[in-house]
């Protein structure tokens, strides 16, 4: 039985602010269609696909079931459709399994998300929170992302410089992605005098808020060869779930993201996680959250993501060239973007932004409040 | 290619089950969840140290805590470990089964604990289901999880008197299997005498579906040991194998106006696949144990002939003739069913852990008193969404 599981196809719409003009069921349409055109699959029942595997929220859709809503446009109609609620980087992780166990040859991942829709998102995951204790506080994952952020950057001597240069760096690099929310390119100074959020995040430091939808078709390794020439080999995925209570946790340590790293790592035969990878694509949902992220996947020694900033680090190791979770993509998604630009990477297809002869790419994906849960994807060439 | 065989075969070694209740007012939800998860790993003689993975499922706007899984860490054991949070409606506990055998089988986990829960208390169940619907076309004509149209199926097709009184006689055989359950929601202790009276006097909801018919709004959890078959032999001389799954969606608008099944339906398309693939020419005598998640007794009636590929009228004559009661010719939910508790992010996987009760014996007082070799549980959710699961004590396909 082989250990790793080939994506095939994948496709895209472009992250925008606000896709007013189409339901979440249109976005995922043009990316079925498209995956459909690009491989030929079928839903024939002894070849082609029998199993969806859907990334989506029933909070931020606003609808009960809100899978219900989307049979029909994933090619669920008569064949199974299982629907992961946690970051996309799970469904990656969950088809992955399916095909490795044998009982499906391929799965069709497809990912929506809309924030957009719901009044606003501070406000669905405020309901993340416990009814008795936490909710009451306000909390929600914008500020106690603020916590952690306030308890990293005192252990790491992170400063209002880096955490501008990652911000600008991300709108540069998402100037590049065609399929890139399409954000104005800021200076230092900006990010520094933007808005405070929620101390220490500012507004510039945040991800804004953004539709998108995704599709990636997975297959078995014996198959593969029928639906593309230029295979990227998943390889190897681990995740792991931290305490609930923000009181229970060491906010600025690593602690989940270490295992799902350590876990995906010995499925990979990854040895050394500081020279393994080409490509880097870190959940920055915040911008203190990339050099954390950082030491937390082994990229860099602990406590020393803010020096690695300022030594170049972001370039030289080739972190979220696709300007990542910071230039804009749905709170759920953004394991599955960063997935899918470590695909693009692997198969030579990323454009202005293509880093060269890449064969190696870690995709990391985050839920929860600070980080609570954490999922890391191997991609290989 | 088609459909191949398992990586590795998956046993389930343990399972456990809070009692069902329309108030679990004493445990919040991790607490809940806790007691299924402690009996669980007891029954399995395990620690959460053997736990490789958790599965996570129920449905977020019932309760409407967002990403639950999260704050249940604290009483799911999840600290730690890999764990995928997989939601499919009322179909969930069937995904998470599915689930359960799909990661263990893959190599990338020994141990799976898969966990299905729901607190309806907390919320509005039918104003949950209702707003599942299209908020555009079909909201305002929803009415949740009730509706009359198998029950004008039925009496269109054998008669007011013959579907009325095949339904009640379901009803009540699922009422004296509640009896037989300590963990039941809902056991009246009803019998024969009564069923003119419930016919007449029971509360309508709808055309012909009235309260008495219909399933109860429950709090309560399930959790499930799956484990892979070198592990699984190591943890229990008695694991229950799962041979095979199947999962079966329908689309939402397309089918609206099927209720009288111009194509198949998913039910009989999902068994018919299943027994193909599995080589089951007569599922009705294959079977031993039939663990349905009926959401009411007319569903229930309805959906043998269904799940059993039956023709013409042998589902009623089943029902008729009491053989799906505990001791008849193929026994349906000795358990008590969905009509007795339906915790729904739980009740499917409760159909799961029933059935693998039933085949390695240790039941209880709802132990069918036969030898139970091979068992099917199935799932329902969505617009008429599928979940089969098949069971069996002997490893030996």
């Amino acid at each position: 039985m082989s250990r790793r599981v080939a994506v095939c196809a994948t496709a895209q719409i472009k992250n925008e602010p606000d896709i007013w003009y189409q339901r979440f069921q249109g976005m995922l349409l043009d990316c079925f269609e498209s995956i459909l055109s690009q491989t030929g699959v079928t839903f024939d029942m002894e070849k082609g696909i029998r199993n969806v595997v859907t990334c989506s929220d029933d909070v931020f859709d606003a609808r009960t079931i809100s899978d219900n809503g989307m049979t029909d446009v994933v090619g669920a109609h008569f064949r199974g459709e299982e629907k992961t609620a946690q970051n996309g980087i799970n469904a990656l992780g969950y088809a992955m399994a399916a095909i490795l166990s044998g009982h499906d040859d391929l799965v069709l991942v497809m990912g929506h998300g809309k924030e957009s829709q719901p009044e606003s998102r501070q406000m669905c995951t405020n309901l993340a929170f416990d009814p008795f204790y936490c909710r009451p506080l306000g909390l929600d994952y914008l500020n106690a992302s603020a916590f952690q952020a306030r308890a990293y950057m005192e252990k790491a001597g992170i400063t209002e410089e880096q955490l501008a240069k990652v911000v600008v760096r991300s709108r540069r690099m998402g100037a590049k992605n065609p399929y890139a929310r399409e954000n104005d390119l800021v200076s230092e100074e900006a990010v520094m005098q933007s808005p405070l959020m929620s101390d220490p995040i500012r507004e510039l430091h945040t991800y804004p808020l953004t539709d998108w939808a995704v599709g990636m078709l997975l297959c078995c390794e014996e198959r593969a060869h029928e639906f593309t020439d230029n295979p990227v080999w998943i390889s190897g995925f681990g995740s792991c779930m931290d305490s609930y209570f923000l009181g229970d946790r060491d906010l600025s340590d690593n602690f989940a993201l270490k295992q799902a790293a350590a876990r995906a790592y010995q499925m990979a035969g990854i040895k050394d996680p500081k020279t393994a990878f080409d490509v880097v694509e870190l959940n920055d949902a915040y911008a203190y959250q990339l050099p954390m992220w950082a030491e937390g996947i082994g990229l860099v020694d602990a406590g020393s993501g803010g020096r690695w900033i300022d030594d170049g680090g972001l370039e030289a190791d080739h972190v979220n060239t696709s300007g990542g979770m910071l230039n804009g993509n749905p709170i759920m998604l953004g394991g599955l973007a960063r997935a899918l630009e470590g695909v693009h990477q692997l198969q030579g297809s990323a454009g202005d932004r293509q880093v060269e002869g890449a064969k190696k790419a870690l995709a990391h994906g985050t839920t929860g409040a600070a980080g609570q849960h954490h999922g890391v994807l191997i991609l290989e060439k | 290619m088609g459909y191949r065989k398992k990586n590795r075969h998956v046993g389930i070694v343990g399972v456990g089950e809070t009692k069902f209740s329309s108030h679990r007012e004493d445990v919040n939800q991790p607490e809940m969840i806790h007691e299924a998860v402690r009996q669980a790993l007891d029954d399995a003689g395990i620690t959460m140290n053997d736990v490789d993975c958790v599965v996570h499922g129920n449905m977020e706007l019932f309760e409407m805590v967002h990403q639950p899984d999260l704050w249940h860490t604290l009483g799911s054991g999840a600290y730690g470990k890999t764990s995928y949070r997989l939601t499919t409606g009322g179909t969930t506990g069937g995904t998470l089964a599915c689930a359960g055998d799909n990661l263990a089988a893959s190599g990338m986990y020994d141990v799976v604990m898969s966990i299905g829960f729901e607190k309806l208390q907390e919320g509005h169940t039918t104003g949950g289901i209702t707003n599942m619907a299209d908020p555009l076309w079909a909201r305002k004509l929803q009415s949740g999880a009730l509706t009359a149209a198998t029950a004008l199926k039925l009496i269109e097709e054998f008669g007011p008197e013959r579907a009325r009184n095949a339904a009640m006689i379901y009803r009540i055989i699922m009422d004296k299997h509640a009896c037989l359950n300590p963990n039941s929601h809902r056991a009246f202790g009803l019998d024969w005498d009564q069923m003119a009276d419930l016919m007449e006097n029971s509360p309508p909801l709808i055309g012909d579906l009235r309260l008495i018919h219909m399933c109860s709004q429950s709090d309560g959890a399930c959790v499930v040991i799956f484990a892979a078959e070198k592990k699984a032999k190591q943890i229990t001389d008695k694991p229950v194998w799962v041979r095979d799954h199947i999962t079966v969606h329908r689309e939402e608008t397309l089918n609206l106006c099927n209720n009288y099944y111009p194509t198949d339906t998913t039910h009989k398309f999902a068994a018919e696949k299943l027994y193909e693939r599995n080589g089951i020419t007569n599922p009705l005598d294959y079977f031993d144990v039939f663990e349905m998640y009926d959401p009411s007794a007319w569903w229930g009636t309805d959906w043998l002939r269904e799940f059993f590929l039956l023709d013409g009228d042998e589902h009623l004559k089943l029902v008729e003739n009491k053989e799906i009661m505990i001791d008849g010719k193929m026994p349906i939910n000795p358990s008590g069913g969905v009509i007795a508790a339906n915790p729904i992010g739980a009740t499917a996987l409760v159909r799961v852990a029933e059935a693998a009760k039933q085949i390695r014996g240790d039941a209880g007082p709802h132990q069918i008193q036969k030898p139970v070799n091979h068992a099917l549980a199935s799932a329902f959710g969505g617009t008429m969404w599928t979940i089969l699961m098949m069971l069996e004590k002997e490893l030996n396909w």
